[in-house]
């Protein structure tokens, strides 16, 4: 009977999460379509095109499965579930309100970063099976950037556990009075440009750069497989809106509307956000992404752990304020700065 | 970017070739580069051309001076009216044909649309290469259409114009002409201004042009490069002024050059060309004299037997045409010199030792089109 119940839960979170989905990517068809200054997609379902994304699956379920000859078959058609299963396995850590979850893990912020960087395995994997020089250059580019984002993401994470003292989301989100991106703000920073290199996309979709290596990793794949890919993506878009809303935004918390909107309504901005800056920023080279991340987040993940712990013990009546004042402090300074010594 | 030196005795790697192109997203049509690559470095990068050779040369000397014009609309297929002026003004030298003052500045008014409609394209494809996926493209085709509308009611054509012809131009514009063309010309350097606050404070395009392809200012000169490719070293080469034909020297221009020869500068440096561009046709529509736009020349010539070369500054560089008569009613020889391929060949030596992300933005900074180099 449990089990029985597991299951039918699990079907629900799949079919609510491709629910999602479907939305998420007709809204970034019509986002990037009218930041385009055209319409995007108008005639299919009457209206503004919202069967679009069903055409597009239709689409890709009719196509032929091609496997190269000379690729390793059978790690080439385990990767896309290597890259998919793990996406979807972290939806059930998410909490929509304080009693609307799945699994309620002590560890839910450990446990789905760490789910999150899974799917740069099966990257690699996908890239070195297709047997295609493109191909390989793009899982060598995802492995660099796996290495050069992972650890400020998850040390920003150690940050907003320090504060909470705990790695439960929903503990998390209740210790927050204020959202954490008021009181961390360099954390807050860290935190959503680390999440847009772990998504790739664009100014980070190194790995499947269009104009440089084609489509990298996944250049060889084609109907359902390739659209795993895709899925994956979107599907890691949800996590990590979900998680900056949760560790930064105050999550389900907000007045007057119920918690599962608050949270969704917060997903959606941050969605929108990301679809703004995907559309409208030139790509990073891998190089400049590696001195990013050890040059740049890395010392400032570590300097808001400093900051945050010496904080919390020296001052333990007013750490927020005082944490917030000197977090501000230094990324208005820094701003200042930058803003001066431009090229 | 610092030089990585690798310790020869601890990391021994291989080199792998990669064939970029013929088909490939960043290649603007069918170049193919043998690149040998170390990781993402590029060693050795050698540029095959000819994939879209259709022996334009050979064929012209099969025809007839009228039926030759259209060819040139489709050498370099996005500044169509440019490279019909260096033939019809070799035709004109020949022949000895004095053109209308009408004419010379309905040309200027056409030239300079063509020149802006090719920046434009290439200011999109440019951030397209450098990942901006669309945005400026599609902005970029969408003010191309506005050029392209009052060029198509003037010449019937949205794309290979066929516009110019020996003597003077093909067709009388029509009545609202004059209005058109002054409200582009009022419009393109606002729409210039977009581009710039798109691209130009954009921290992620910054990081990828500023810097990245430097050029060596005495070895593009070396290599014959030209246009707003040499522009860009600070070089003030444009043939408009250096050489000026048509009416060009009654207008009031400048020539925009850069500083440091790098991606970042030819983007800048086609920018300002638009609106100087703009400020010609401004320019000239408000002196467009009247009278006729045509010299009263036969449909069928025939050229004095002889040999002229005749140079004009094409939207990419010097555009040349070498015409040889032997004085039939057809060409005996006809050579085109074309700027992509001159400053494709230093653009391909300029990117060894990049990665291979640069490579990419180098050689759509260079703006090349794979019509006028293969012919």
């Amino acid at each position: 009977m449990g089990l029985l119940i597991g299951i039918g839960l699990a079907l629900l979170v799949i079919v609510l999460v491709l629910t999602h989905i479907i939305v998420f990517i007709w809204c970034e068809l019509k986002i990037f379509a009218h930041i385009m200054d055209r319409y995007g997609p108008i005639e299919t379902g009457k209206f503004h095109g919202v069967l679009q994304p069903f055409a597009d699956v239709l689409k890709l379920m009719n196509k032929e499965d091609t496997v190269p000859g000379a690729s390793d078959r059978l790690i080439f058609k385990v990767a896309p579930f290597v890259v998919f299963v793990p996406a979807f396995m972290a939806i059930g850590a998410i909490p929509l309100s304080a009693t609307l979850v799945v699994i309620n893990l002590d560890i839910g912020a450990f446990y789905i970063i760490a789910l999150s960087a899974f799917t740069f395995v099966g990257m690699i994997m996908a890239g070195w099976s297709s047997f295609n020089k493109y191909s390989l250059l793009g899982a060598f580019r995802a492995a660099g950037q796996l290495l050069s984002y992972e650890l400020p993401f998850g040390l920003t994470i150690a940050g907003v556990a320090m504060m909470a003292s705990s790695l439960n989301l929903i503990t998390i989100v209740n210790k927050q009075v204020v959202p954490n991106a008021f009181i961390q703000p360099i954390g807050f920073l860290v935190f959503v440009i680390a999440a847009e290199a772990e998504l790739s996309r664009s100014p980070f979709d190194i790995p499947h750069a269009e104009s440089e290596i084609i489509a990298g990793y996944h250049i060889e794949y084609s109907g359902m497989r390739w659209a795993l890919f895709y899925l994956a993506e979107y599907v890691s878009l949800i996590i990590l809106c979900s998680m900056t809303a949760l560790l930064f935004l105050g999550g389900f918390k907000g007045p007057i509307l119920p918690p599962p909107v608050w949270f969704l309504l917060k997903v959606y901005v941050l969605f929108f956000i990301l679809a703004w800056i995907r559309i409208t920023f030139p790509r990073v080279r891998p190089d400049q992404l590696m001195d990013l991340g050890w040059k740049v987040l890395l010392p400032a993940s570590l300097l808001n752990i400093v900051l945050t712990a010496s904080i919390i013990i020296l001052l333990p009546d007013i750490w927020p304020v005082a944490l917030a004042v000197t977090e501000f402090t230094i990324v208005i300074a820094t701003l200042i700065y930058l803003g001066r010594t431009r090229r | 970017m610092e030089e990585i030196k690798h310790d020869e005795q601890l990391l021994q790697t291989d080199t792998m070739d990669l064939n970029i192109g013929p088909h490939h997203p960043a290649t603007h049509g069918v170049l193919r580069i043998v690149a040998t690559l170390d990781g993402e470095r590029i060693i050795k990068a050698v540029p095959y051309i000819g994939y879209l050779h259709r022996g334009v040369e050979k064929l012209c000397e099969d025809l007839t001076y009228m039926q030759i014009t259209p060819h040139f609309d489709r050498t370099d297929y996005v500044s169509n009216i440019n490279n019909e002026l260096s033939y019809v003004m070799a035709v004109e030298k020949l022949a000895e044909i004095k053109v209308p003052e009408r004419a010379e500045f309905l040309r200027v008014i056409m030239l300079e649309l063509n020149r802006i409609l090719n920046h434009l394209i290439w200011v999109g494809s440019f951030a397209n290469d450098v990942g901006l996926f669309g945005t400026a493209f599609m902005y970029s085709f969408r003010d191309r259409d506005l050029i392209q509308r009052v060029m198509e009611r003037v010449t019937g054509a949205r794309v290979h114009y066929h516009y110019l012809t020996y003597g003077g131009v093909r067709e009388e514009v029509h009545d609202d002409f004059e209005a058109d063309v002054k409200k582009l010309a009022d419009w393109i350097p606002g729409r210039v201004d977009e581009y710039e606050m798109l691209l130009e404070d954009n921290e992620v395009f910054r990081a990828r042009t500023i810097g990245v392809g430097v050029l060596d200012k005495e070895e593009a000169i070396n290599y014959g490069c030209s246009g707003p490719f040499l522009r860009s070293t600070g070089v003030p080469i444009d043939l408009r002024k250096l050489e000026p034909y048509s009416v060009y020297p009654l207008f009031d221009f400048d020539i925009p050059v850069g500083k440091n020869g790098d991606a970042f500068d030819r983007f800048k440096v086609r920018m300002n060309e638009m609106r100087e561009s703009a400020k010609i046709i401004k320019q000239a529509i408000e002196g467009l004299p009247g009278g006729p736009i045509r010299a009263k020349v036969p449909r069928k010539i025939r050229l004095p037997k002889g040999e002229v070369y005749i140079r004009t500054e094409n939207t990419k560089g010097e555009f040349g045409v070498y015409l040889v008569s032997d004085g039939g009613e057809k060409p005996y020889r006809l050579k085109l010199r074309s700027p992509s391929y001159t400053n494709l060949m230093y653009g391909s030596r300029v990117v060894e030792g990049m990665v291979l992300p640069d490579v990419v933005a180098v050689l759509a900074s260079v703006d090349i089109v794979l019509g006028c180099i293969d012919r």
